[in-house]
């Protein structure tokens, strides 16, 4: 756990990124809580290959299922990029978070450019949710707001 | 040659012929159709019934049930049991790709007249204990008169894909009414157009009637089937209203039969499609 925290301390570290994205998983008044399967992924506003940059799922579940049986839950993501994925991907593949609001860096190498940000998150006995908002590299901003299973997505120029 | 080809016409006729002339719907339905784990299995229902997917009338019959790995070669279909209404079974997805699960039925129905009193060719419905064996096309007499044969052949096929899709299992034979996709039928999207090509005898099936019909029927008053035709160059184009199952079904008949004396020929092609929410 500790280690995850040292591992978001690093991105402010990092040099010349393009960016940083803040997701925020909301505290959820429910019952039974498990915490999300969350992918954050970029794809050209054009069109085109989707790039993984953070898929925090049950990344360290032992014994014959390595944890991706349920990744498929994330129903875009695996669709337009985490099926051809291979997982656990270094420094994409994280453990799953808990409510809190978390910072991932974009790539350095990041190519200048129109991209849609997709930020999706679906929770175990809970529901899922897709939030997409554009942004442009370099220095672009974005804000929006998921309503159930996400709260803040936030993009900030550094 | 002659008398095998005979004996196969034979015992092809002993097979089921569930889509000639009935309004029963035969469906596959697998519990889900895209897997992210590295130890899936895929669990399908199979079931004859009106009401889709409601298993009501008949089980599916797993004799004729196969199952094509993503490289094209056979696989295994495990843990079968079959139901008073319902057939199940499952198929470990051990390897990565796209799979294809169905059947292949084909046979021959029709009458004769000797002496005035007509027979039947060929089993009408599900299989009687007890019953004797149907008559075939070799249990025709020298003296039978108005000898009216149709021959009938149909598909009904599942598409499941563990990891990355592939495409090795669309392979088409140029043998009756097949399925040629353009969209993956694992990645179906509610709001977005897929395209399927359809094809007779390898041929783009032009003007071919296809229904679409969503699952869930018990819970709407209408059936909210879609009736679409294929364009010149056999493409259907279908949107997805919802996510959600759905049975695909098209129908052809045509006068182009294989087995002698057979005046027409009946094709028909089915399919269970998972659409997914975007």
């Amino acid at each position: 756990m500790r280690s995850s925290y040292l591992l978001l301390a690093g991105v402010i570290a990092a040099p010349a990124t393009a960016g940083t994205v803040t997701v925020t998983i909301p505290r959820l008044p429910v019952a039974e809580y498990h915490r999300p399967y969350v992918a954050i992924w970029l794809e050209p506003a054009v069109g085109g290959a989707a790039r993984t940059l953070a898929v925090w799922y049950d990344v360290k579940k032992g014994g014959k299922e390595p944890g991706t049986k349920w990744l498929s839950d994330l129903r875009a993501w695996w669709r337009k990029g985490g099926r051809s994925l291979a997982l656990p991907a270094n420094g994409i593949s994280g453990a799953t978070r808990a409510p809190g609001q978390y910072s991932v860096a974009l790539p350095a190498d990041l190519r200048p450019g129109a991209y849609v940000l997709n930020v999706e998150a679906a929770r175990e006995t809970g529901g899922r949710e897709l939030v997409t908002v554009p942004l442009t590299v370099p220095n672009g901003t974005a804000r929006t707001t998921g309503k159930t299973e996400l709260g803040a997505v936030t993009l900030a120029a550094r | 040659m002659k008398n095998i080809t005979r004996h196969l016409i034979a015992a092809a006729a002993l097979l089921a012929l569930p889509a000639a002339g009935s309004a029963h719907r035969m469906w596959l339905l697998p519990s889900a159709t895209v897997f992210s784990g590295t130890d899936s299995w895929v669990t399908v229902d199979a079931a004859v019934s009106n009401d889709l997917f409601f298993f009501d009338h008949q089980p599916g019959r797993l004799e004729s049930i196969k199952v094509w790995q993503p490289d094209g070669t056979a696989g295994q279909l495990q843990n079968g049991a079959t139901g008073r209404y319902r057939s199940v079974f499952d198929v470990q997805l051990d390897k990565p790709g796209t799979w294809k699960i169905g059947s292949e039925n084909g046979g021959v129905g029709g009458s004769f007249k000797v002496d005035g009193v007509e027979k039947r060719i060929g089993r009408r419905g599900p299989p009687q204990p007890g019953a004797p064996a149907p008559l075939t096309v070799a249990d025709i007499p020298a003296n039978a008169t108005d000898v009216k044969l149709t021959e009938s052949s149909g598909r009904n096929e599942i598409f499941v894909t563990a990891g990355a899709p592939t495409t090795t299992v669309f392979r088409t034979t140029g043998k009756g009414l097949e399925l040629s996709p353009i969209t993956h039928p694992d990645e179906l999207v509610a709001g977005e157009a897929a395209r399927f090509r359809f094809l007779v005898d390898g041929k783009p099936a032009a003007g071919l009637k296809v229904t679409v019909i969503p699952g869930g029927k018990r819970y709407r008053d209408a059936e909210n089937g879609m009736d679409l035709t294929t364009g010149a160059d056999g493409v259907l184009t279908v949107t997805w209203p919802t996510a959600g199952m759905y049975w695909l079904n098209a129908n052809l008949t045509d006068a182009k039969t294989n087995v002698p004396r057979a005046t027409e020929r009946r094709l028909s092609y089915t399919t269970t499609l998972e659409v997914l929410t975007p």
